[in-house]
């Protein structure tokens, strides 16, 4: 019985902190990005709202409040509500099979800070992305606007094309792990043994996808401004509005979550071995370790947005299906290839 | 034809390579540009507290000048709004009553001098025009209202408060002074 109320305490800890810890890393997601934005052109940003503007994600929560809500008469209203629902709520979904960090020792009892590390957990991850799709599928769908519709379909297209590719590339990976399970791939790669060092094609293939899953630039093409009006959320005011902006965010941070998890190892850091001993400290420094990484994963997200230009349409499903499948594809034939070569495989 | 300047480069069509086609290091050295500008200085300056430097001839706001003692230079010729392109200056004269010496210079003053900011252009020739030194054009900018009407400028607005005065020395300077003792240009002589 206590077993199990202490389990279930932790379970809860866990998952309440991941969810707190990905708010928040959102919320300040979107000032980080108008400050490097100002930044990388030369600008201020915003600095009226606190010090230095740091309160700007909360006026802008507030002004998200307090707009007024629209729902549009010929929209499908049941949908029209459920599509933004949908689009915050998978990236949190996806946050459940990272491992944030080691184990913790409390009372001699082991706790994994991993909210479950499922021995499927990349088929799990890969799953629940898919569904993202439907989110904005069914918002620009509902909204019953060909501009929404639009971009829906670019949106829902795109989204498909990459998840080949960022699947094959993970294929790659998996063969060269030998396991699913994320805690494991984030344990095997102690000191060095960073995955980016043996999957170098691979991952650039996955983050180039990352971008693409994540429609950020220069993938954005479902919310074109200059093109389809909003894109997808052309009929979309107040909070509904908020949440797929927000979900943007919050699929960035995911996103870089399992960047570094997958390809920078995760809560490991070289050399640390040797200065901190003890293991509890160990599993608090390597935690600070993988947020230290996902900071600078999103910052290279910020960064590559302003700075390069949009894809045409064409020339996006040309990189998808014609450039970074058969690359992807290739990687798994050299991977393994190499695998063979090196004696891991017979 | 004549090269307007020597940066000019002859483009040339040729195939890209394929370090070109991968355009990864096109996208990195993009990158380091922009992650150059982060730490440049900010082209920006925070406004309200920080302002930045006026010429000192600029035209803004107008300001119609008392004298030492404190009294209205203006004297309602209404050379200023005969000289006003965009006819924003109107006025009324008022004959200066006993006692009001201290108030108004001369016997004739402007009992009502109003400028429409809206259709203002910030020219000067008013500044120009005027015989009596009274009105001036300040480095100060006139802001923006939510109603028509509080952008008509009244003497409440224009005429200096002893306690306040607008230095409008800069517009004085040796050289626009000796410009304006030429013929033509003077402030008691009519344009020829």
């Amino acid at each position: 019985m206590i077993v199990m109320v202490t389990f279930l305490i932790y379970k809860i800890i866990m998952v309440v902190a991941v969810f707190a810890i990905a708010l928040l890393t959102g919320m300040y997601s979107t000032y980080a990005e108008r400050k490097i934005a100002a930044f990388l052109q030369d600008r201020v940003g915003p600095n009226r709202a606190g010090p230095f503007g740091i309160l700007q994600p909360v006026a802008d929560g507030v002004k998200m409040f307090m707009k007024e809500e629209f729902i549009p008469g010929f929209s499908n209203k049941a949908l029209f509500i459920l599509g933004p629902a949908l689009a915050l709520m998978i990236p949190f979904m996806t946050s459940v099979v990272i491992p944030w960090g080691g184990n913790l020792h409390i009372n001699g009892h082991a706790y994994a800070l991993q909210v479950t590390d499922i021995n499927i957990g990349i088929l799990y991850l890969f799953g629940v992305v898919s569904v993202g799709v439907y989110g904005i599928m069914i918002g620009g769908w509902a909204s019953n606007n060909k501009y929404s519709l639009l971009g829906a379909v670019r949106a829902s297209s795109q989204m498909i094309s990459y998840e080949l590719a960022m699947g094959f590339s993970i294929i790659a990976l998996v063969m060269h792990t030998n396991t699913l399970s994320m805690g494991e791939m984030a344990a095997q790669q102690q000191g060095w043994h960073w995955n980016i060092f043996y999957q170098p094609l691979g991952f650039l293939i996955f983050i180039i996808c990352a971008f693409a899953e994540t429609n950020r630039a220069p993938f954005d093409l479902p919310e074109c401004e200059s093109e389809l009006v909003g894109g997808y959320h052309t009929e979309y005011s107040s909070m509904k509005l908020g949440f797929y902006l927000f979900a943007e965010y919050i699929n960035m941070f995911i996103s870089s979550a399992v960047i570094a998890t997958l390809y920078f190892g995760g809560y490991n850091m070289p050399l640390i071995g040797r200065f901190v001993h003890d293991p509890n400290w160990l599993t608090i420094l390597g935690t600070c370790f993988l947020f230290a990484k996902i900071i600078f994963f999103i910052f290279v997200f910020m960064w590559v947005r302003w700075t390069l230009p949009r894809f045409r349409y064409d020339q996006l499903m040309n990189l998808g299906w014609k450039i970074l499948m058969p690359l992807a594809l290739a990687n798994i034939a050299i991977t393994g290839i190499l695998m063979y070569l090196t004696g891991r495989i017979h | 034809m004549q090269k307007l300047t020597n940066r000019s480069v002859a483009v040339a069509k040729k195939e890209m390579s394929f370090i070109e086609r991968l355009y990864l290091p096109a996208i990195l050295s993009g990158m380091r540009i922009t992650v150059g500008h982060f730490f440049k200085k900010k082209a920006t300056i925070n406004y309200p507290e920080v302002k930045r430097e006026f010429s000192a001839v600029y035209r803004g706001q107008h300001v119609l000048k008392r004298d030492d003692a404190g009294a209205e230079r203006c004297t309602a010729c209404g050379l200023c709004a005969v000289a006003c392109p965009a006819e924003a200056i109107t006025m009324t004269a008022a004959e200066r009553k006993k006692g009001e010496e201290h108030l108004y210079r001369e016997e004739k003053y402007a009992s009502v001098y109003e400028i429409n900011m809206l259709r203002c252009i910030f020219c000067g020739l008013c500044e120009d025009a005027c015989p009596k030194e009274a009105i001036f054009l300040t480095d100060r900018i006139t802001p923006s209202y939510y109603h028509r009407k509080d952008h008509v400028y009244g003497k409440d607005k224009l005429v200096e408060t002893m306690l306040n005065r607008v230095d409008v020395s800069k517009r004085q300077t040796a050289e626009v002074a000796a410009f304006k003792k030429q013929p033509g240009f003077g402030h008691n002589q009519l344009h020829q």
